[in-house]
């Protein structure tokens, strides 16, 4: 695989929950970089610090120490580069679909200013966005009229629709029953390749980890260090069928070995 | 038709039972009007006394709408601003506690010393019985807003204000809409106790009156009146309520 240039990149970073005896460190000593166009997964036991991991890159919450930049910056605050999903779809019950995924123009520069004049030309992106991702028939449905799974594929186009440098799912199918799981493991597969996304997933799921992504990072117990890192040189595209190859069993096995193990 | 039969037949025939059932009661047991007057004899008060009855009706109504209309205003500024951070809960939260444990029946005569007898201490008291649910319902719904919503939209730079715009004050829709039931309900009853303690017009002025005359049969008319007015009250709130938030009121993946 060609890696493109570094795009997150994460040196020596701890981050800290609280302040002076109830400090509690989440991650500690992180060491990692996403490249342009990388699709990495980060596994590992639950309160690990997976999603503090997001809420730094994201700017959310600060580094305490390490430095941690996107394209060379420092991250210092939130930054509208990033775009997030997370398990709940969180979509806003009194907007239709494509309404729901608007909302992140009318809040990002410069299309905040522009959504009132343009508003139609951005509706149709938002549309065209929803039926890429099999939403065809239903861009004008309410959330509650939406499956899980549509509701998911419609919280992952918010999180697209400003094009963000960095797409991070926080276990965006954690809660969708393992057909429908796969359903959409196949869609995102297929947006990372037509759109060139570099992507940051959070998951408990090995499988889902090694079929999505190009790296896999294993973290350990809180506080969050990362004890193994996995390239998984599995040949795209992938079809699900390769789930089932011996050659990806290993994949997972060698995972699942480092979790819990420290 | 059902739906006919559960709304509208069973509550009618409900009524129309428990009156017959009062008026046999009264009959049987030859319970004098001066205690407990029988629907007919209500009936008749109601008629006797309709021009009385009705203009009384007008001046609660009003005091109870311009109570509530002040509950609305206030009760959504206040629910705004409590809702907009933990720290404004937290300190304001107690106080409120506070200022509704306090009986509005002992604020009354406060009223009455600082604007006299008459309209005025009608709706302020049915404002400030009626607010607190507004503020406690519209404070919670922007409060409960998702955390990871919060962080959806606090990554792509929105402010506080942008977060309260999009997503605390229509989620708190419903709230406030539910709130309205309840808050009406409180402003009718505030708007009465009032006109009973120290009030020249409304139906509980009407009532106090009918009762130092032993005009008992009037009281009991009144106090039908009340409870229709209550209902219609009630019941514009309710629908109201639908019309605004319908999205609210559906479940959830229904659609598969």
């Amino acid at each position: 695989m060609n890696l493109g240039d570094p795009l997150v990149e994460l040196k020596h970073v701890s981050m800290v929950y609280g302040a002076g005896a109830n400090a509690v460190k989440a991650v500690d000593d992180l060491t990692l970089t996403v490249h342009k166009g990388e699709f990495i997964a980060v596994v590992g036991p639950s309160g690990c610090g997976k999603s503090s991991m997001m809420k730094l890159i994201s700017g959310l919450m600060p580094v305490a120490s390490g430095t941690l930049t996107l394209e060379g910056n420092a991250i210092s605050g939130p930054i509208n580069k990033v775009g997030m999903a997370f398990q709940a779809s969180n979509l806003l019950p009194w907007r239709t679909a494509v309404d729901n995924v608007l909302l992140p123009l009318e809040i990002v520069q410069p299309h905040r200013s522009q959504i009132g004049s343009k508003r139609d030309e951005y509706r149709q992106k938002a549309r065209a966005l929803l039926e890429s991702v099999g939403l065809k028939g239903f861009t004008e449905k309410f959330p509650w009229q939406l499956s899980g799974g549509m509701q998911q594929r419609t919280s992952i186009c918010r999180a697209l629709i400003h094009e963000p440098e960095i797409l991070m799912l926080d276990e965006p199918f954690g809660a969708l029953d393992a057909f429908t799981r796969e359903e959409l493991w196949c869609m995102m597969r297929d947006l990372h390749a037509q759109k060139q996304i570099t992507a940051l997933l959070v998951t408990h799921d090995l499988r889902e980890a090694v079929f999505l992504c190009d790296t896999v990072y294993v973290m350990s117990d809180r506080p969050g260090k990362i004890v193994k890192v996995q390239k998984v040189d599995l040949q795209r595209p992938r079809d699900i069928e390769v789930t089932y190859s011996p050659h990806f069993q290993e994949l997972v096995q060698e995972l699942r070995s480092f979790i819990g193990r420290h | 038709m059902q739906k006919f039969k559960e709304t509208i037949l069973a509550p009618t025939l409900f009524v129309i039972a428990l009156f017959l059932l009062w008026e046999i009661v009264c009959r049987v047991f030859s319970i004098a009007p001066t205690i407990l007057p029988s629907p007919l004899d209500i009936w008749n008060a109601l008629l006797k006394y309709w021009n009385p009855i009705v203009s009384n009706s007008w001046q609660t109504l009003f005091t109870t709408l311009a109570g509530f209309g002040l509950a609305i205003v206030f009760g959504l500024l206040l629910g705004v601003f409590i809702g907009w951070s933990k720290a404004i809960y937290g300190a304001l939260y107690p106080v409120m506690i506070g200022f509704n444990a306090v009986p509005k029946v002992a604020v009354v005569p406060i009223l009455i010393l600082w604007f006299g007898i008459g309209t005025v201490p009608a709706i302020l008291t049915a404002f400030l019985i009626s607010f607190f649910p507004i503020v406690v319902n519209v404070a919670t719904g922007i409060a409960t807003t998702e955390p990871e919503l919060r962080d959806v939209l606090r990554a792509l730079g929105a402010s506080k204000l942008d977060i309260m715009r999009k997503v605390g004050i229509p989620r708190s829709m419903p709230y406030f809409f539910g709130s309205l039931k309840v808050a009406i309900t409180l402003a009718f009853v505030g708007s009465v106790v009032s006109e009973t303690v120290g009030s020249n017009a409304g139906l509980g002025k009407l009532m106090l009156d009918a009762q130092a005359a032993f005009k008992v049969e009037l009281v009991f008319a009144s106090l039908v009146m009340l409870a229709v007015l209550g209902i219609v009250l009630y019941a514009m709130t309710a629908w109201v309520e639908k019309r605004m938030t319908g999205w609210a009121f559906r479940g959830e993946n229904q659609g598969f």
